[in-house]
Order: structure tokens, then sequence, then C-alpha cells
């Protein structure tokens, strides 16, 4: 436990009021005089080219303004995504975006534009595309990948020989030539003392995100200046990404994201169609509202990856894990992609620390959605591959199932992967410790097996681990005149309420009531600093750390002021109840209020005249534009960082399961983490919860389901998503956090947002197969069909490797 | 499958007028009845009538508005509305009222539901000329005169209900709606009235801790 006065407590976030009022303005509901209304005209083939386009009919139409194709933009090299194209590589892809003024008419002029369209080879099988002869999704090639920040991808022709396919039975994934792979330890050596080994392989399938927003957009430029009502889980970081695809200056740039419907990785900062209302603003002169409808959003709202492939454990007698093979083939839609495949090797290193492993994996691309990070990319896939056999082993090994996780779960000391990376702290001992108790584990487990007519009970636990935190960002506050805390930040509303759980960090360190305090945000003309964007679970370690380091620039400045004034030297003085004070003689002070006005008077470095050299120029213009409105507190993030800081968590399910209909019901489910120092109560508990629920959809219902014929979709809605509704849960749930500080955090916390997911979904599919008494499905999501065929012994309907399937 | 139009539970509550339920038939029966010859792109796209209220829109086929008057948030509101157009449309686009969210304007999300006579239904779902002469509530209609929250809303913030927000005001409605018809709903019967209410974000426990809070707070 700590003695903070507002970190680990419970507060009504600022913005959530506005939620529950309709107050709340998202990118949709904003307007602006003379606002016009685009439609998008998307690709009906999976892979094609323009032979000849008309669309004079469309245009002469009265009320229809303009239009915008990918000829007036700047071209884009292969196999990066483009924003409009006149060659689409998936069904859905935006070709081109036609104004008018309504949207009504603006559709029924796009029926008026005549296409001839080339079909071109196209592929939804990634396997399919590796096979000699196989159809390229891309004329250029098959293989996509990004080689790190700031460099262009690049995309490559990979066939494996028909000896690779030949090799390994129609059951398991053939491996040929990687594009990554690495290796640590003596894995065939440590394979040959286990004493149990498992050699499965595994399909998991691509996913929608389905933001409830979609990712409607409107944008138009006023005095040289283009503003853009955006819905991003970003702020600060969505800034100059959106800027370069506009082709304008960041400082020209006026991005509005003050609220954002739910973006689960798909709207991490700036992502193409964001820009066409801005572009197409530009050639029409006048504002465009550009509505994403929920099928639009089906195609450009992106997918997760699915995963072909097949994993080798070893074990020895007492359940460690001495070896391991991991074998990735990823789909990874039609361009750059996502590198989830090298994120579930990381996770299999780090979570399960087995003494040895190699990986190989292979992002093959498809002409399916384009595939971006959905909510642990990589981690949670591996989870839902890799739990359900830790069971499998712990079964064989006559080991308890928490038990085997414990043994194997990385702890202070674990040094992990090819790089042998240590942690900056790991309690998912702890956790599961934590969550068994809490879970009645002991208990639930003689339930296990349990029948009731054609019901048996299942119990499951599952784990899962995400990256939580970076460093190196900047902090921005400012103490007014009138004794407030300005606390600006950079970071975006995904929701999760971090926004103000890590400002809080700034009142703690200046011992600000919290009523003194404010959330500057939302807005590029509200002098924000240069923040990380909301992804990757990063929020609650990245932002701590900027917020405390400006707070402690204000605290410094504070007390100098107060030395200048008062006497003496800085040291010889405290803060408290916002005041600065001299120690010797505490009723020698200055309120808060009273030093920002000297600040202001003083000017330089204290107002912000001045501002360190090692800002980001983001931050360095907020500085100025606030400069002599208080003093100002300012810092970049140097504090120490090393070792990942990991989120880590696991779930806990009971069912009780239909060996008839292959139905289930969850009658219990807790979540436990370790988050390092929980900052905000009830916003965990929700965290925890929600990542719960999603987790249940990608382990039992969601999928993409593509026609190999035709390379046409045919699960684009929400409805046939099939995501979690109410009904799909336990009347309640219950949650618990370890709540050790990191010691490579100043207050200890770390991020915890995408494995809260993969956990639920990994303990939900291992209950299933407990349920099934030990029947393992190698596949997710784990549809009714396929536990009455395996509850019936009958064959299951799809090949073991088939993706996009039903 | 989700009921189209959330039906209350809870025998408390009063007994729904089979005319109140807005069905697909009757949504597209609808239509036939206004004269509308439902212009082409609505047929491809999702997305209907969204009027840009000016001259230029009228003279293609089927889309004249008509002046009509609707009762919204207990005040009258004179609004021109294209035969065709949904009440959501007319809200968020006509009226300035855009707490109705549209999640996916085609009757699967939720986002978009207000209360017509104390009934929850999907606006996106509703014909705006289908609702004349009757009350139509929306999110902004919950706060008193003096800005005080709504019970529900209440409970929401109390129980941090929201995550993105994006649902929420349909989230909202519903339980007003619940409560109306059912003062004291069990936990069960409060989530299958919830049910017709998606979140991506899978806040449901918190909602529905909201909504029985709301319950007891009434």
């Amino acid at each position: 436990m700590n003695n903070y006065k507002l970190l680990g407590k419970n507060f009504t976030p600022p913005d959530v009021v506005a939620k529950v009022t309709g107050k709340a303005k998202y990118a949709e509901d904003f307007r602006v005089e003379g606002m016009v209304y685009a439609r998008l005209l998307t690709s009906p083939m999976p892979h094609a080219r323009i032979k000849r386009m008309d669309a004079s009919e469309a245009l002469a139409m009265p009320g229809v303004i303009g239009m915008l194709t990918a000829d007036d933009l700047p071209p884009v090299t292969s196999p990066q995504k483009p924003t409009l194209t006149n060659e689409p590589h998936y069904v859905g892809e935006p070709i081109l975006a036609l104004a008018a003024e309504s949207e009504t008419l603006a559709q029924d002029a796009l029926e008026k534009i005549k296409i001839e369209w080339e079909p071109l080879p196209f592929t939804v099988d990634p396997l399919e595309s590796l096979y000699p002869g196989g159809a390229n999704a891309r004329t250029d090639g098959n293989v996509a990948f990004g080689r790190g920040f700031g460099n262009p991808p690049v995309i490559e022709e990979t066939k494996w020989s028909a000896r690779d396919f030949a090799t390994v039975g129609e059951d398991q994934l053939p491996m040929g030539k990687a594009q990554a792979e690495w290796t640590y330890g003596d894995v065939e050596g440590n394979f040959a003392r286990a004493s149990y080994i498992i050699d499965e392989t595994f399909v998991t399938a691509g996913t929608s995100h389905h933001c409830l927003e979609p990712r409607s957009a409107l944008a138009y430029w006023q005095n040289g200046k283009c503003i853009v009502h955006g819905s991003s889980q970003s702020q600060s970081f969505t800034v100059p990404f959106l800027a370069g695809m506009i082709g304008i200056k960041p400082e020209d740039l006026v991005f509005i994201g003050e609220y954002c419907g739910g973006g689960f990785g798909s709207k991490g900062f700036a992502y193409t169609e964001m820009s066409i209302p801005a572009h197409l603003s530009k050639k029409i002169n006048r504002p465009v509202m550009m509505r994403i409808s929920r099928a639009e959003e089906f195609f450009v709202g992106a997918a997760r990856p699915g995963f072909q492939g097949r994993v080798r454990l070893g074990f020895a007698e007492n359940g460690r894990l001495l070896a391991a093979n991991l074998h990735i083939v990823q789909d990874n839609g039609p361009d750059t992609g996502f590198n989830d495949y090298m994120s579930a090797a990381g996770a299999l290193a780090l979570v399960y620390t087995p003494e040895a492993m190699t990986f190989k994996g292979i992002p093959v691309s498809t002409n399916t959605p384009p595939r971006v990070p959905q909510r642990g990319p990589g981690q949670n896939q591996l989870a839902c591959a890799i739990e359900p056999l830790l069971d499998k082993a712990a079964k064989h090994l006559g080991i308890d199932q928490v038990e085997i996780r414990t043994l194997n779960a990385p702890n202070n000391d674990t040094r992990y992967g090819p790089k042998q990376r240590g942690l900056t702290s790991a309690y998912m001992n702890e956790a599961l410790e934590q969550g068994a108790m809490e879970f009645g584990w002991q208990e639930k487990k003689k339930l296990s097996g349990q029948r009731n007519g054609s019901k048996v009970m299942g119990i499951g636990v599952g784990q899962a681990y995400h990256s939580a935190g970076s460093s190196g960002f900047d902090g921005l506050v400012v103490l007014t005149p009138e004794g407030k805390l300005h606390i600006h930040t950079g970071v975006g509303n995904l929701g999760t309420y971090s926004h103000t759980a890590t400002s809080r960090v700034a009142a703690e360190v200046l011992k600000c009531d919290w009523q003194s305090c404010v959330v500057v945000r939302g807005d590029s003309r509200k002098h924000l600093p240069w923040n990380l964007a909301q992804f990757g679970s990063n929020t609650s370690y990245t932002m701590t750390r900027t917020n405390y380091v400006a707070a402690m620039d204000a605290v410094n400045k504070l007390k100098e002021i107060a030395a200048l004034d008062l006497g003496g030297t800085a040291d010889d003085y405290d803060i408290g109840d916002e005041k600065v004070f001299a120690i010797a003689e505490p009723s020698r002070s200055l309120s808060y209020a009273d030093a920002a006005q000297r600040a202001i008077d003083i000017g330089g470095k204290y107002s912000g005249q001045e501002a360190p050299d090692d800002l980001n120029a983001m931050t360095r213009a907020s500085v100025a534009g606030l400069a002599g409105t208080g003093l100002i507190g300012v810092a970049k993030d140097n504090l120490a960082s090393e070792g990942t800081p990991p989120a880590f968590a696991a779930g806990f399910v009971h069912i009780e399961l239909d060996l008839e209909t292959g139905g289930y019901e969850i009658l219990d489910y807790v979540g436990a983490v370790d988050c390092g120092t929980v900052l905000h109560p009830m916003g965990l508990d929700q965290q925890i919860k929600g990542g719960a629920v999603m987790g249940f959809g990608m382990a039992t219902k969601e999928r993409h389901v593509y026609d190999p014929q035709n390379g046409l979709p045919a699960a684009v809605g929400i409805h046939d998503s099939k995501i979690t509704t109410y009904l799909d849960l336990p009347l309640e749930m219950r949650t618990t956090a370890v709540d050790k500080a990191d010691p490579m955090n100043p207050v200890g916390s770390r991020g915890i947002g995408e494995p809260v997911m993969g956990c639920a979904a990994a303990a939900l599919l291992c209950a299933i197969s407990d349920a099934l008494d030990g029947h393992y499905f190698n596949r997710i999501p784990i549809v009714p069909d396929m536990i009455v065929n395996a509850a019936s012994g009958r064959e299951q309907s799809h090949g073991t490797l088939a993706v996009n399937t039903f | 499958m989700k009921p189209e139009v959330f039906t209350p539970l809870g025998s408390g509550g009063p007994a729904m007028s089979v005319s109140a339920r807005v069905s697909r038939r009757n949504f597209i029966k609808g239509i036939i009845a206004t004269g509308a010859t439902v212009a082409s792109g609505s047929m491809l796209g999702t997305l209907t009538g969204c009027s840009g209220e000016t001259a230029s829109t009228a003279g293609i086929a089927g889309t004249v508005e008509r002046l009509i008057t609707l009762n919204v948030n207990g005040k009258a509101r004179r609004v021109d509305v294209l035969p065709q157009e949904t009440l959501a449309m007319t809200l968020r686009y006509k009226l300035g009222l855009t707490g109705t969210k549209l999640g996916c304007d085609r009757g699967e999300c939720g986002a978009c539901t207000i209360l017509i006579d104390d009934i929850p239904t999907y606006a996106c779902s509703t014909l705006s000329h289908g609702v004349r002469g009757r009350q139509v509530t929306t999110i902004e209609g919950l706060q008193t005169a003096n800005g005080d929250l709504h019970p529900v809303q209440q409970a929401f913030v109390a129980e941090l209900g929201p995550q993105c927000g994006y649902c929420t005001p349909g989230q909202v409605m519903s339980a007003v709606g619940l409560l109306k018809a059912n003062p004291s709903p069990t936990r069960e019967e409060a989530r299958r009235a919830m049910s017709g209410n998606l979140c991506r974000c899978g806040a449901y426990d918190n909602y529905l801790n909201s909504v029985m809070r709301a319950a007891r707070m009434s």
C-alpha cells in the first residue's frame, strides 16, 4: 500500500458526465457552415485494376460538387497502404470519394460512375499463396513487412517448395523459408531431455475491431490551417502523421480528438481514411463530412491478423518448459500489415520462459481487410494457442493447471528471449495466486467434469502479457495566477480515463487539491505536450513519467521563486497546501497563485519564455503559446527505464457446457492483474472486465469468413461477427490487482489494457477443453458445432489448417 | 438474435401496445405508405435520408421534404422531413440533437436508442413521419430544467458505466425505459432488457451495476 492522496483512489473523470448526457461530441457530431457530404466508392473485387472510368454523368448531376481519386494524391510505394487506389487489394477498399450537397445525392451519383475492371489473381489463404504457383495478393509479391520506424516497408515474393509441403501431413503446418527467425539455447538438446513433448498445429481467426463509432471524419480549411475532427485513440501523436498524410506541416493542422468511440488498436493514431475529407475539402473548397457506414467500417476498419501456426513444447517431469519451437504463418492482409507474429514469439519467450526456443515466422499477403494492431496484437493469439496446451501438459504430468503456470512464469530476475532482456518487475505469480484465491480455484476444481443431464462443468485459467510502457516523452503543467493547476496532456481519449488517471500524478507531486486541477486535452490548439499514442498498454507507465517530471520541474521553480522573494535558497523550502513555504518557518510562504503571478513577472524559464532544449518541437511550441500565463512546469522524461515494463493478467472461468447444443454459460469470471501501482481502481476494474468481454468473443464467436471462390466476405456486420452481448456473460464479474509498485516508474505504475483480453479468452478456451475432459481444438473461435462434433466424436467440418471459414 | 426493438420484461410495467412496436416489416411498410420511392443510393449503401437541407435536393425523385411537427423532449419541433428519413437523421442533422449516436444505422447495435411514448426504440429504424403525435425522448431530454442529472445518468456516473462513451446515450435510454416499465428489475431482467444495446468496450457489468443502482435510487 502507498500513502498517496490521489493515486489509487477513485475519482469522477471530467469527461464522464458529457458521455451520459449526450453532450460529448464525437467526429460526426460537429457541423460547419457550408458542409457537404462525401461518400466512398469502394472496390467490389478482392484484387482488380481500373481499366476505364467514366464519372462524367455523376459529376454533371445537380448538387454534386466534386470528386477525389488516387490520381489527385501523391503516389504511394508498394506495399504501403494507399489512401485511394486504382488497383484495389481487397473488397471494400476506397477507390474514390465524391462530395455532394446531400449524402443520398452523393451515393446516387456514385452509382452513375462507370468503371471497367480488370480482375487480377487474389488469395484469401496465406498457405495457398505459399504453394508453388499459388496466387499473390499483390502483383509485386506476397510477403510484406516493415523494417522498423522510419524505414519504408518492403514486398517480396516467397514460394515454398512442393517438398516443404510434402514433408508434413495434411494436418500439420509446413515451414519453408521464413521472413523472421531467431533462436536461443540448446533447443534440440532440451527437447531430447524433455519427458513430455507436445507438437500441435493451430489456427487463430482474423477478427474485425468493430469499434462502435465508425471512422467518420469532418475536415475544412480556414486561414491556411486544416481543421480535422477525427476519431483517434490519440491526440498529440496523431498530429504529425495526419499532417503528413494531408501534405502539410504539423503546425498547420488543427486536430480535434476529444472523444473516440472505440479504437482497440485500429485508431492508434492517424489512418489514411481520416485524411480523405481534408484532401477533398481542399479540392472543392467546402467543408467535407465523410460518414463511414457500419459495412464500410468492416473493410476500412481493419482487422487482427489470423495465424496458421505450429508449436512444439518440451516439458520436464515437473512441468518446467525446457524447449519451444514456434512457427507462424500470418494472414497479413493487403498491405504492410503488422508484426503480430513477432510479438507472439516474444510473448511465448516471456510468459513461459522456455530455457531454449526457436521461432520462425512469415507474414503472407491476402486480399482481405488491412491488418493493424488489435488489443494484444500477437500476444493474445499466442495465449489462445498455448494456454490450452499447458493444460494438456499439466494433465499428462499430473500437475495442477495453476501450478504449471506458476512454475514457468517470469519473476523479477527473469531474462527472456533471444536478447535475454530483463523486466522492470514481474508479479504474474502473485496475480495467479490472488486470482485463484478470489475465484476459489481449489473448490471450483472439484466441480470440473460434474454432469447435470446434458450439461457438464468446466473450469479454466488463462494468462496473457503485453509490454506496458515507454519513455522519453514530454510533460507540461501550468500553475495559474488564479491558483489552478492546468495539466496539459497530449494523450487521447480511448475510453480508459487514463488521460486523467495519469494527470493526477502531477497533482499528487504538487500536493494540489484535485478541485484545483484542470485537465487540458483533446484539441491541438490547447497547447498540448508531445505524448505517445494511447496504444500498446503504455499510457499508465509513459505518461505518469511525463506528468511526474513536469510537476517536479514546477516544484523546483516554486522553491526557486520563494527563495528569490523570501530569502535563502531553494532547498530551504517545501510545498504543501498549495503553498511553497520555508521549512524552518512555515508561515513564511507564497501561495501557488502568488507564485504563479511572480513567475509571470520574472519571466524566462519560470513562465515559458525559455524552455529546455531537449523538448519535442510540439511541446516547445505549446510552451511558447502558454508563455506568460503562469508558472510553467515542463520537462522531457529522462528518467531511467531499464528492462521491459510488463503488463500481466490472469483470468479464471467457470462454465456449464451443454454437450447437446454446444452452447455454454459462463457462471463465474475473475480477472487478476499485475500492473504495478493501481492508479484508478474503478478504471482498472472496468478495463479488466471489458477486456474479458472482448476476449470471450475472440475465443468463441468472432471471425472473418471469406469465400475462396470469389474473395467475398461473409461476416461483415456486427450481427455476423457476433460481438459479445450482455447475455453472453456471467451475471457478475470480479477483479483483483496485485498492486505492487514497479521500481522503474516514479509512482510504480504500468499499463494493463491488452492482456486482460487474452487471459480471459485463454481461460474460456481452457474451461471448454476441461468440460470436454481434455479435448483440445487448437483453433479459435471454438463455435458450438465444433463442440457438438467433439462431444459426439464426429469429425470436424473444417480442415486443420483451413482459414477464413465457417 | 437480438430483439429488433427492446421489450421490457418485468410484469410490473405497463403492457406494451402492439402499435407501439416498430418491426422491420412496419419500417418497410412505413416507407411504402408515405409514397416514397427509395433513392437507389439508399438501396446500395446503408445510409439514407441525410439531407443537405438545401434546395438542390428538391426535385430528385422521392426526396421531397414535408414540414411536420414532432414532439421531442416535450417541445413541439417543426421540421422538414423526407419521406424515407429516419428519426436518427432528423434528430441528429435537423434538430441538432447529436446525443443520439449512430453505431450501425441498421438495427444491430442500439447506440441510437431513444424513447417513443416511453418505449425504447432504435431511432435508426424508425421513420420520422411515423412518430407524429408521439412523445419522443432523447438523451438530451433527461436532465431537469436546472441541469440536474436524471437518476439513471447519476447512477451511470457513480458506477463509472461508460468507457469510450459512444454507446452510452443508447444504454442510458434503454435503462430509463426499463425502469419506467419495471422500477425494480432483477439483475437478470435488467440484462435482458439492456441486451439490445451493444458495447464493444465491454462495459456491460458496469452498465448493469449502474441500472441496479438507479433502480435503488428511484
